[in-house]
């Protein structure tokens, strides 16, 4: 069962020298239940395509499915259906944890008690109970990780979209928040569409990765079948399997030029 | 809905408003200070109106008061930009003419707010004015701020830097204080300076409130200046909400 599927859904962007495609044409299916690490080079077009998938963004052309609701005529319920986490979070850090949940809460239309419950079961969920009164700025990154994933959990989304969930926390925060993506997964049944520039937890998070470069889907498959497949064997890293992939760095027989 | 998400980014918005004391009060200084300092100026000379100095100058002050305010608010929302807050409320079913309307809403509340106290002191300074006149004057301010703060949330939503948002508001707004007679009455002045101003629409809206703070109600320059306040915040709001709806390209 398909809970995402696109075809050639793009972007272009206008600026004054002229258009850049940032998303060329992605072809995409993700299976309910999944947890699909999408991976890319800086500037492949991965946040763009996420802010596609949750409605911030327009596309410019091809169509979207997102958990049964066509993208361009129903966004309304492609937003209640899923949840995202930004790059940068999207908390207010003068306001208290409590608050920034009850509002959320609100904003999925909520009644003002159920929020206020809500906000406690999601606190219990992610070990936030202790915070709950604390202002946002005061938290540290891991735990401002975790209220970030409460507040698009607050509505029990099917499908979570994280987008470098992990960036800039420590190892334990991290080892942390995987445990929390797999218990979502596992206890919910929760799909996890993330991307991520750490190798090692696209290896260890991901049943399924996908690669984007230049706006393209350019490889699709389990970490060890891409392996197989573009680092010639299944013992190889995933780094020497990226790098082959997007012909960049290390990759045999680059034959682009490097520009200076 | 719209009822519910507007009472809700409402409630937010006011809530951040009154953490912030020093905020709260902050606009009302320096209309204060032009009340305290240039307003005494003012008492004995010729400026044609039918009232007192003061009925003349704290009409200006008070939308001065909603110019500067409301066409800095968008200030905000690059700041909430940056965090990423206005994304994660664009991904929640929230009506999108909400999380304008709300925010506009409380700037209304707000200013409305500071024009309250900027009368209460003008009345201490010598003002003198019937209060349903006074009641206009801050219905003026409100719908002002309406229009201005939609604009100003509109052009931070696309410019996204405060580099590029502080510069184009302060070439917006003094033009507009000076075109619009918010000091000194234009009729004051040469015919062309005169002229021009009536194409400036605050313009309007001055000579409406100092009709009302002299008791006319019933006189062209309310006719005009509702007229003018209404269509200006109805498009103000209409652009605001487009934005709010399509932004993040």
């Amino acid at each position: 069962m398909a809970i995402i599927s696109t075809a050639g859904l793009a972007r272009t962007f206008e600026t004054k020298r002229g258009p850049v495609q940032a998303v060329r044409g992605i072809d995409l299916t993700v299976r309910e239940g999944e947890i699909l690490g999408f991976l890319g080079p800086n500037g492949a077009g991965k946040t763009t395509t996420l802010r596609m998938l949750t409605t911030l963004l327009a596309p410019t052309g091809g169509a979207a499915t997102v958990a049964g609701h066509d993208l361009a005529r129903d966004p309304a319920g492609v937003r209640r259906a899923c949840g995202y986490v930004a790059q940068s979070g999207g908390v207010d850090g003068q306001i208290t944890v409590r608050e920034e949940l009850v509002t959320q809460g609100r904003l999925y239309r909520l009644p003002r008690a159920r929020a206020a419950e809500r906000a406690e079961e999601l606190a219990r969920d992610l070990d936030l109970t202790g915070l709950l009164d604390r202002r946002c700025a005061a938290l540290s990154g891991g735990q401002r990780r975790r209220l970030d994933i409460a507040m698009a959990l607050t509505h029990r989304p099917k499908l979570l979209f994280l987008d470098e969930p992990t960036t800039g926390l420590d190892p334990g925060s991290r080892a942390g928040l995987w445990d929390l993506v797999r218990r979502l997964r596992d206890e919910h049944g929760t799909t996890v569409f993330l991307t991520t520039h750490y190798l090692d937890e696209a290896d260890a998070l991901s049943d399924r990765l996908v690669v984007v470069d230049r706006g393209v889907v350019v490889a699709d498959g389990t970490p060890s079948a891409l392996k197989r497949e573009h680092g010639g064997s299944a013992d190889a890293s995933l780094q020497d399997t990226f790098l082959a992939i997007t012909g960049r760095g290390t990759a045999p027989a680059d034959p682009t030029p490097v520009a200076v | 809905m719209l009822l519910h998400d507007t009472a809700l980014v409402y409630g937010r918005y006011l809530r951040q408003s009154l953490r912030s004391r020093f905020g709260l009060l902050f606009g009302v200084l320096m209309p204060l200070l032009y009340l305290v300092f240039f307003g005494p100026l003012l008492t004995g000379l010729p400026l044609g109106g039918r009232g007192s100095s003061w009925q003349l100058l704290v009409p200006g002050l008070l939308l001065q008061l909603a110019l500067f305010g409301a066409s800095f608010a968008g200030f905000s929302v690059i700041v909430e930009n940056g965090q990423g807050v206005i994304e994660r409320m664009r991904v929640t079913p929230v009506s999108r003419l909400a999380l304008l309307l709300g925010r506009v809403l409380r700037d209304a509340t707000l200013f409305v707010f500071q024009a309250v106290l900027l009368v209460l002191a003008a009345v201490v300074m010598g003002l003198r004015a019937p209060l349903p006149g006074v009641l206009v004057g801050f219905a003026f301010v409100a719908v002002l701020t309406v229009a201005l703060a939609s604009l100003s949330y509109a052009l931070a939503m696309k410019v996204r830097t405060p580099q590029e948002f502080g510069p184009t508001i302060n070439a917006l707004t003094m033009p507009s204080m000076l075109l619009s007679g918010l000091m000194l009455p234009m009729t004051l002045g040469p015919a062309w300076l005169d002229v021009l101003s009536r194409l400036m629409p605050l313009r309007h809206l001055v000579d409406a409130v100092r009709d009302a703070y002299t008791g006319a109600y019933a006189t062209a320059h309310m006719l005009y200046g509702s007229l003018v306040a209404v269509a200006f915040a109805a498009l103000a709001v209409t652009v605001g909400t487009r934005v709010f709806r399509t932004a993040g390209a």
